[in-house]
């Protein structure tokens, strides 16, 4: 394991292993503990899978009642808590503690209700991101938002790590498509948040729930929106001789006012990988491709579909090809969506970064990438959510060679500070985890930290849940609690008072 | 009157806040206070109005995005969006007439600190969905940035998006970003005269259900309002209104979708753009009910298939007139006989599996004796003064206009 410091485990803890096993066992019968070193083995990395844990036991509970009861007694007894979805973060937000419980909530992969007249389902959170459109697409609707982990990614880490998806340029991200959540905090209090009905009653404790990395409470039961799907869904292939001719036509498209379902851009090593790897008809003879998708009835994607081209040629495309069926359409997605282990077969590892920077930064952070690529001596493939200035490079390495991996590391941390630099962020939809938690202070200051750190403190006052993720120090919350204020008499004659 | 700051730069509120919390001070939070009639009455002796922090700090429109002080009014940010052909597309309310403070008072803040949405909230969202950035002070006087000026962002908790809805209980913002949009070329209104309240349920949600991407959908009741239904030619008539917007040729293909799809509840008649436009506005502000006086005036959440059962209990409570917006999801029920039944109204909501019911006007007494927002179960209000001790220790903003000890 590199270098990421995890909180030091707790030795009590580790002695009473065999009592908290005993425990778990009495509040969920039969398999649903897990003790046994080969059978923790599948527990201990998820899609970041540079860094492994094996985690103090793991539990599978099968009702809100056992999963309450399994966080009281970790409330009680002060015992860390992982909580786990499909385990596909690509941030290490699965990433087992030595000493603490991991809760798998796979087994919460029931589809509840599902009311097309108020267009809303209600799934319980181990259901998969595609599972829910599955559920609903023989009456036309879809649900939105679709990371390209929707095969496998659960519905309960989409809301842990606010997912977007190619089409979140349209559709919006996780948070913006979530009614309604039932949760427990880790004192065992089940809470319930929205429903089919739209905003909050009082905070939004949906917002805060939604990116909040498993940090704030465990999600049991999900209600999202499902929207239509539109009439007319054409994609069409754009080629460029470079990527800053690429960047530019998409900054123009979006400044022209057209808001395509999706917008993508991959550059020459990620083009080749993906064609090699799914024959997707992707042209090799491009520097940058753009992949742009455009929706609705059919006239109206005509006419879009033609002002793109236009505003494509302005900025020099030397390739258009527009995809004349569902399975053309699926077949040019399908190069991107697999983008990532395409990357895999070219390299023996690849670390995938995720930040964001502002649309018109991109031919300026491309260019730089590619000396930081020089400076450290390694490959980057890249490919982008460019509607909405997201970012995926994937650095090339190879772990078995000494000193790789942290050349990697390095060059992603380079990479994410250049993203803060020209006024982006670190992640854009991957999350904090433990990948990128070291980095938060590029970001943000002391200050801001300790406030986030304090609404972590209004729910999980013991850190108890998911400890070593997102913040680089953890802050005591009676330590976070003391004011250090200078009382004294009204001081600002210089501020306006009426 | 009591007595008002008006700090001018970020620092200048985190001085004014600094000193609150030191000395346990409590204050009246407000952007302009074109809204102060809503909520629980707050009485402290100060005040703290952000209208001297004011101006747009940076627009870039291919980047969809803008930044602007807090108490920048929120007219000024849509004269300049319009200028560029950008919106808002949350649609703001503009609730000036209804609570007597004009319209076009309300300022940035204070459109996302109560985070009511128009008739767009159905298809764009409201001002929660909309907010990236936030620069501000919190109840410990300490001045903190959350989030960002890009929309796919992850980094730390979305404590942008929660301050929506807070109702200056949480922490005072000095400057937000927002997510714009290009507005639509044009828009048309689909009405259908003479429905039902259960008809109008019936015929919204098939239209809501197409692939027509209706962006607002209200039923007005008969005498909703005299002069619109004879600008419309609906005397004695309901009118469910369905708007949609975009391109031309995508708005008049839509048209005829829905004119197809709702053949079967009746005739149609098509408002074009500035007739569609004045009667989304009218909607928005709730014109219909500005000459209500105190008359209470409630702002309901339902699941919008659930609307017909709440409104006839309504109706049974003396409510005189009720607007039912997104496509029956929100309903705005006005009681002028005298009444005002908010449990009884609560306990309609919580039979109709679940919602929640705002007072958005009425008596000064009214709203110190009755719960203007929705109460909570016991375990998620231990939540909400868990998140509001924390932000704000001492309980210096806007103690109470939620709540009561929030």
């Amino acid at each position: 394991m590199s270098g990421i410091a995890m909180p030091k485990p707790s030795q009590e803890t580790l002695a009473n292993r065999a009592a908290i096993i005993r425990a778990l066992q009495e509040i969920v019968p039969g398999e649903g503990v897990i003790h046994d070193d080969t059978e923790l083995r599948p527990y201990e990395t998820d899609a970041l899978t540079a860094y492994r844990q094996m985690p103090l036991v793991v539990v599978l509970p099968e009702t809100v009642e056992q999963l309450s009861k399994v966080l009281k007694y970790c409330y009680d007894n002060d015992v860390k808590v992982v909580p786990r979805g499909a385990g596909t973060s690509l941030s290490g937000g699965a990433l087992p503690l030595e000493d603490g419980v991991l809760i798998s909530m796979m087994k919460f992969n029931r589809v509840l209700d599902i009311d097309f007249a108020n267009r809303a389902v209600v799934v319980q959170p181990g259901v998969t991101n595609l599972g829910i459109t599955r559920a609903v697409e023989h009456e036309g609707f879809y649900y939105a938002p679709d990371p390209s982990s929707q095969i496998a990614c659960s519905i309960g880490g989409n809301i842990a790590e606010n997912s977007g998806g190619v089409h979140s340029l349209k559709y919006g991200l996780t948070t913006n498509n979530v009614l309604g959540l039932e949760m427990v905090l880790i004192t065992g209090e089940v809470i319930r948040l929205g429903g089919k009905h739209l905003d909050s009653e009082g905070y939004d404790f949906l917002a805060l729930m939604t990116g909040s990395e498993g940090l704030l409470g465990v999600v049991t039961e999900v209600t999202v929106r499902i929207l239509q799907k539109p009439e007319t869904a054409r994609a069409a292939l754009v080629g460029f001789p470079s990527s800053e001719a690429a960047g530019q036509c998409v900054a123009q498209i979006i400044g022209a006012g057209i808001i395509p379902g999706g917008m993508e851009l991959m550059d020459k090593l990620a083009i080749d990988a993906a064609e090699d790897f799914v024959h997707a008809g992707y042209p090799k003879d491009v520097e940058a491709l753009m992949i742009i998708e455009l929706d609705g009835p059919e006239a109206e994607v005509d006419d879009l579909l033609a002002a793109v081209a236009k505003i494509a040629e302005e900025n020099q495309s030397s390739y258009l090809r527009v995809s004349n069926s569902e399975e053309e359409r699926a077949t040019f997605w399908a190069g991107r969506k697999s983008a990532f282990p395409a990357v895999g077969r070219i390299s023996p590892d690849y670390l995938c970064m995720d930040g964001t920077i502002p649309r018109k930064a991109l031919p300026e952070v491309l260019g730089r990438m590619q000396e930081l690529g020089l400076k450290h001596g390694l490959r980057c493939a890249n490919v982008f959510h460019a509607g909405d200035g997201n970012l995926h490079p994937l650095i090339l390495y190879d772990a078995n060679k000494p000193g790789e991996l942290q050349a990697a590391e390095d060059f992603g941390a380079d990479i994410l500070k250049l993203c803060v630099e020209v006024g982006g962020v670190l992640t854009g939809e991957h999350g904090v985890g433990i990948e990128k938690r070291d980095l938060m202070g590029e970001m943000f200051s002391e200050d801001d930290l300790k406030l986030q750190q304090r609404v972590k403190c209004a729910f999980d006052e013991k850190h108890l849940l998911n400890p070593g993720k997102v913040f680089p120090v953890l802050h005591r919350c009676a330590e976070l609690g003391k004011m250090h204020v200078h009382k004294g008499a009204l001081p600002f004659p210089d501020i306006p008072r009426f | 009157m009591s007595d008002c700051f008006k700090p001018e730069t970020q620092d200048e509120l985190a001085k004014v806040l600094s000193w609150a919390a030191a000395e346990e001070t409590p204050m009246e939070i407000i952007g302009s206070g074109s809204k102060r009639q809503l909520g629980r009455p707050v009485q402290v002796a100060y005040t703290l109005s952000l209208e001297n922090l004011s101006g747009i700090v940076d627009y870039e429109p291919a980047e969809l995005v803008l930044t602007a002080k807090a108490g920048t009014p929120i007219a000024e940010i849509e004269a300049l969006l319009s200028e560029h052909g950008q919106e808002l597309a949350f649609e703001p309310v503009d609730y000036g007439g209804v609570l007597g403070t004009g319209y076009g008072k309300g300022t940035l803040a204070g459109v996302c600190a109560t985070n009511l949405a128009g008739s767009r909230r159905l298809k764009a969202g409201a001002a929660r969905d909309h907010v990236l950035g936030i620069h501000g002070v919190s109840g410990r006087g300490e001045i903190f940035k959350a989030g960002g000026r890009v929309v796919k962002n992850v980094t730390g908790y979305d404590i942008a998006r929660a301050f929506c809805s807070s109702w200056g209980t949480l922490g005072v913002a000095s400057e937000l970003t927002l997510k714009v949009m290009p507005a639509a070329a044009l828009e048309e209104t689909v009405v259908v005269k003479g429905l039902s309240g259960a008809e109008a349920s019936e015929a919204m949600s098939a239209a809501m259900g197409s692939s027509a991407e209706v962006s607002s959908a209200a039923f007005l009741p008969l005498q909703y309002d005299d002069r619109l239904s004879a600008e419309l030619g609906a005397i004695d008539k309901t009118l469910t209104v369905l708007r949609l917007e975009g391109v031309e040729k995508s708005v008049n293909y839509r048209v005829e979708t829905l004119r197809s799809l709702l053949k079967p509840f009746g005739s149609i008649d098509v408002l074009k753009n500035e007739g569609s436009r004045a009667l989304w506005r009218s909607i928005r502000r709730l014109e219909a009910f500005e000459e209500g006086g105190e008359a209470p005036l409630w702002r309901i959440s339902v699941a919008p298939t659930h609307s017909e059962s709440v409104v006839q209990r309504l109706q049974q409570l003396g409510a005189s007139k009720v607007l039912r917006d997104w496509a029956g999801g929100l309903l705005i029920a006005e009681f002028n006989g005298g009444d005002n039944p908010a449990l009884e109204i609560r306990q309609a909501i919580a039979q109709a599996g679940g919602g929640h019911a705002t007072l958005i006007r009425g008596s000064a007494s009214d709203r110190g004796s009755i719960e203007v927002f929705q109460p909570q179960d016991p375990a998620l209000a231990l939540l909400t003064r868990s998140l509001k001790k924390q932000l704000d220790p001492k309980g210096i903003l806007n103690p109470g206009r939620m709540y009561v000890g929030v």
